[in-house]
């Protein structure tokens, strides 16, 4: 599709390489170069202390969690979305993109309020015995809230593309509504549901505006790492911040990367298909 | 059955705190809603986050039809790698691209001691914070352009070449038509995240009250304020933003379903 | 297209706005609970100003955690005056940075504090779990709400004064014993805590609004604060306990801020107005304790023994060293807490 004939390579190249480089590159080797004043031991130290891991552990473990939770709804909703047609459709459709478009302070706080002891939601949880707010359940909450429309999103057009005849010529070689789905649905959907799931739990790795209201932010227990960093910067450790963000950035990269190849292996299969 | 699961989930993830953020908004009633708007602090934060919007966008619409025009139209060698470059501010955490900017311009920075020699200040100030907002909005459009501009092909644009037209006429006649309601979608996008970051902003800010404060900020100043009509007013002001940010994307989207079909019809006659 | 006209229309007024303040501004760096504080000192002082010199001066405030706020001024926030919880964050500005010399507590009387304040609690109304002292706090079954000591300058000085009062409670051993004694205090203490806020406020909304917790262990002049609230004030009880720390809040002129801006007999007035009868009063009347022992006399304060810093931990830099760095006293409670809760 590509062609030499296209004209304005040098132009957009030039803002393409000039923006990236100043807002983008420039700003990531300033980290670099603060990340390289601390020596390798301290850098082990600073990224693997107690407090460290365990907040890795939550914001990965809750990210994941909430990704998990957003692929099997996300999934349901997409396909409710696409392949029936009822009463306020369009209004569920708009509203599915509200977390992309709602501030994630306002997210937080509203959550909050909602799942404290004393909200409506929280006092009836309480009762329960579910304590949400200030658990990590809540942080679970938040990144669920956070990420619901990377999956959806990211299937509704495939899904959309996807032959309803296919499924019938299934149906009608015999095939039970299970195996259909799983012989000839999931494997279609199944690059562009990773992808959501990738995308989802990037989002949720690096949260911050929506889970330091609902968080506890206990050192060890439900303290996330973006809040550590914010932590340390505060206590003027400018190289333990710089050292967690790196971790984080290599981390946002390595699952953005991953993203990128499972689209692009989704194309492939899709193409042979 | 599963419409049902799907609303079910839809309703308590997001009509409920939607419909939360409304209720404490306007518990105190519809005129201290609007008292608490007209603040001097909270008109000027409502102001500096429209400034920061209007800046931003223009940037970005810029950079994201010039990105999404050489990656689609171009193959050229570590074509993967800038586009996954393009990518990151998407996933960096909003309190690391607030960090990478404070490391850039704060006073201990790589650019800290030249901008202090010729008595520029970035960080803590409105510069700042139009950066940061910049960086975390950076992909949006091009993001949107690219899948568009990539399915259209340039078959057309190559017809007009020869038809004699310029690059720029070709440009804006032909192919900016085709894509306007993919950068429109691309624009709604980037200006809702611009209206509502949090985290970034919040590193470099500096918090200075009807200075540097923007309507996310301002809800958390009077939040710990125990203003907390107030910080649902700023707050529910933002949804209000954000409910017209989807209208808009559901028109866009509308517009871009359309020619989309209508090709579709023409392969199949 | 209307949106975009109004977005200019607004963007040309805050333009407009922004270029036409051409009096003098002053701004002041404060730490979280200072809100109400220095909105009344800067109407009074921008008042006496104008009667004296006859020309306006525009007073502008930010607010937040202690060591948040010194970071900012660290990172170039210009900050002509800083009023911080901690004298710690203020010698960083003058050691890291040289904002100003490093003997900035002798330029003002009281080593530049003109106001303190001291740690209470605050419990539901009735005192229903009979909390009276430090030691309640270990109870089981007591859920306590304290802001995050790595956060919040006023957290530091809620763990320093526990630490205090349990190492000096009990019978007189040796003091390796009395430390020990006084981290598993803190163990218990924290293990009780099941919200580490941020920031003094957020903990403060925590227990009030979201009704989280028995006890809010926080700054008196926020505790009071909150049970002057006509709302939530009657549900909530103030506990003195019965040994408290003594938290003087110092305040500095920012010397490099203020030669850059030309602010420096408006920032010095300022500071110095601090320690007039005026502002102490006002202080008072915002339950911050006034150094002017007239004032002082005629306001009501509850009687509590009150430590200092200096008393406790030798120095903020040594308790900074000692209890709140990484690997620090306070670390070491929070390894024991999780462990325990395992």
């Amino acid at each position: 599709m590509a062609s030499r004939r296209a004209p304005g390579f040098a132009l957009s190249l030039g803002i393409t390489l000039a923006v990236t480089g100043a807002m983008i590159v420039v700003p990531l080797l300033a980290l670099i170069r603060s990340a390289s004043a601390i020596s390798f031991d301290d850098f082990i130290n600073l990224t693997m202390s107690p407090r460290a891991l365990a907040s890795y552990r939550l914001s990965f473990g809750a990210a994941a969690v909430a990704a998990v939770v957003n692929a099997l709804f996300g999934l349901v909703t997409a396909w409710v979305l696409v392949r029936y047609r009822f009463p306020g459709r369009a209004l569920v459709d708009a509203l599915v993109d509200l977390p992309f478009a709602l501030p994630t302070a306002v997210a937080g706080l509203a959550l909050c309020a909602l799942y404290a002891k004393t909200g409506p939601l929280g006092a009836p949880l309480a009762r329960a015995g579910l304590d949400v707010a200030f658990t990590p359940i809540g942080v679970v909450v938040a990144l669920t809230f956070i990420g619901l429309p990377f999956v959806v999103r990211t299937l509704q057009p495939v899904l959309e593309q996807l032959d309803v005849g296919v499924e019938e010529a299934a149906a009608l070689l015999g095939a039970s509504r299970r195996q259909i789905f799983a012989r000839v649905v999931l494997p279609a959907l199944l690059p562009a549901w990773l992808t959501g799931f990738t995308l989802a739990l990037a989002r949720g790795i690096g949260e911050y505006g929506s889970v330091v209201f609902i968080a506890g932010n206990m050192p060890l227990s439900t303290e996330v790492t973006p809040l550590l960093i914010v932590t340390r910067l505060e206590q003027y450790d400018v190289a333990g911040a710089t050292a967690l963000a790196l971790v984080m950035l290599a981390a946002s990269f390595a699952l953005l990367l991953a993203g990128n190849l499972l689209q692009r292996w989704g194309a492939r299969r899709l193409g042979i298909a | 059955m599963l419409i049902g699961i799907a609303l079910a989930f839809l309703g308590i993830f997001l009509l409920v705190p939607l419909g939360a953020v409304f209720v404490f908004a306007f518990r105190a009633g519809v005129g201290a809603w609007f008292a608490a708007l007209l603040q001097p602090d909270t008109v000027h934060a409502i102001q500096l986050t429209l400034f920061v919007a209007v800046v931003v966008i223009p940037v970005n619409v810029v950079f994201g039809v010039a990105a999404a025009w050489l990656l689609a139209r171009f193959s050229f060698p570590g074509k993967g790698l800038l586009l996954s470059v393009v990518d990151l501010p998407f996933s960096v955490s909003p309190i690391v691209a607030g960090l990478l900017f404070v490391l850039l311009f704060g006073r201990g920075g790589v650019f800290g001691a030249l901008l202090e020699a010729h008595g520029l200040r970035l960080i803590y100030a409105v510069p700042g914070i139009v950066l940061t907002t910049w960086f975390v909005t950076l992909p949006f459009v091009a993001r949107e352009l690219l899948p568009v501009l990539q399915a259209q092909g340039c078959a057309e644009e190559e017809a007009a070449y020869t038809l004699g037209a310029g690059a720029w006429r070709t440009f804006f006649v032909v192919t900016l038509p085709k894509v306007r309601w993919a950068l429109c979608y691309g624009v709604v996008l980037s200006n809702a995240r611009a209206l509502g970051e949090f985290g970034a902003v919040s590193v470099v800010s500096g918090h200075i009250r009807g200075v540097t404060s923007t309507m996310p900020l301002q809800a958390e100043i009077l939040y710990n304020q125990y203003d907390f009509v107030g910080c649902w007013s700023v707050a529910s002001a933002l949804t209000l933003f954000a409910l017209i940010t989807l209208v808009i994307k559901k028109v866009a989207e509308h517009h871009c379903e359309r020619p989309r079909l209508r090709r579709s019809e023409r392969q199949h006659p | 297209m209307r949106a975009v006209l109004f977005s200019l229309a607004g963007c040309l007024s805050w333009l407009s706005c922004s270029s036409g303040t051409s009096t003098p501004t002053l701004l002041n760096v404060s730490f979280d609970p200072t809100r109400e504080l220095y909105d009344d000192v800067n109407a009074a002082f921008s008042q006496k100003w104008q009667r004296e010199h006859g020309s306006a001066v525009t007073l502008r405030q930010s607010h937040g955690g202690s060591g948040k706020q010194a970071r900012a001024v660290l990172d170039g926030l210009e900050a002509d005056v800083v009023t911080l919880a901690l004298s710690l964050d203020i010698d960083v500005l003058a050691t890291q940075a040289q904002l100003l010399p490093v003997d900035w507590q002798g330029r003002l009387p009281d080593h530049s504090a003109p106001f303190s304040s001291t740690i209470v609690f605050l419990v539901r109304a009735g005192n229903p779990k009979a909390i009276h002292d430090w030691g309640d706090l270990s109870r089981a079954g007591i859920a306590v709400i304290a802001p995050n000591p790595k956060t919040s300058g006023g957290a530091r000085l809620v763990t320093l004064a526990a630490w205090d009062h349990a190492r000096r409670s009990g019978p007189a051993v040796d003091d390796a014993e009395r430390d020990a004694r006084a981290a598993a205090f803190l163990t218990r203490l924290y293990r009780n805590v099941p919200v580490l806020d941020t920031g003094a406020r957020a903990a403060a909304t925590t227990f009030a609004e979201r009704g989280i917790g028995d006890v809010l262990v926080s700054w008196e002049s926020d505790a009071r604060l909150l049970l002057a609230r006509p709302d939530i004030g009657k549900d909530l009880e103030l506990v003195m306990p019965s040994s408290s720390i003594r938290a003087d809040l110092p305040v500095a002129v920012i010397d490099k801020n203020v030669d850059l801006h030309g602010t420096r007999a408006i920032a010095e007035a300022y500071v110095a107005f601090l320690y007039s009868p005026e502002a102490q009063a006002i202080a008072a009347r915002h339950h911050y304790r006034p150094t002017n022992p007239e004032i002082l006399a005629g306001s009501v304060f509850p009687d509590v023994a009150q430590r200092s810093v200096d008393e406790i931990a030798g120095s903020w830099r040594e308790a900074q060293q000692r209890f709140f760095d990484d690997g620090g006293v306070f670390d070491q409670i929070f390894l024991d807490v999780a462990r325990a809760s395992r």
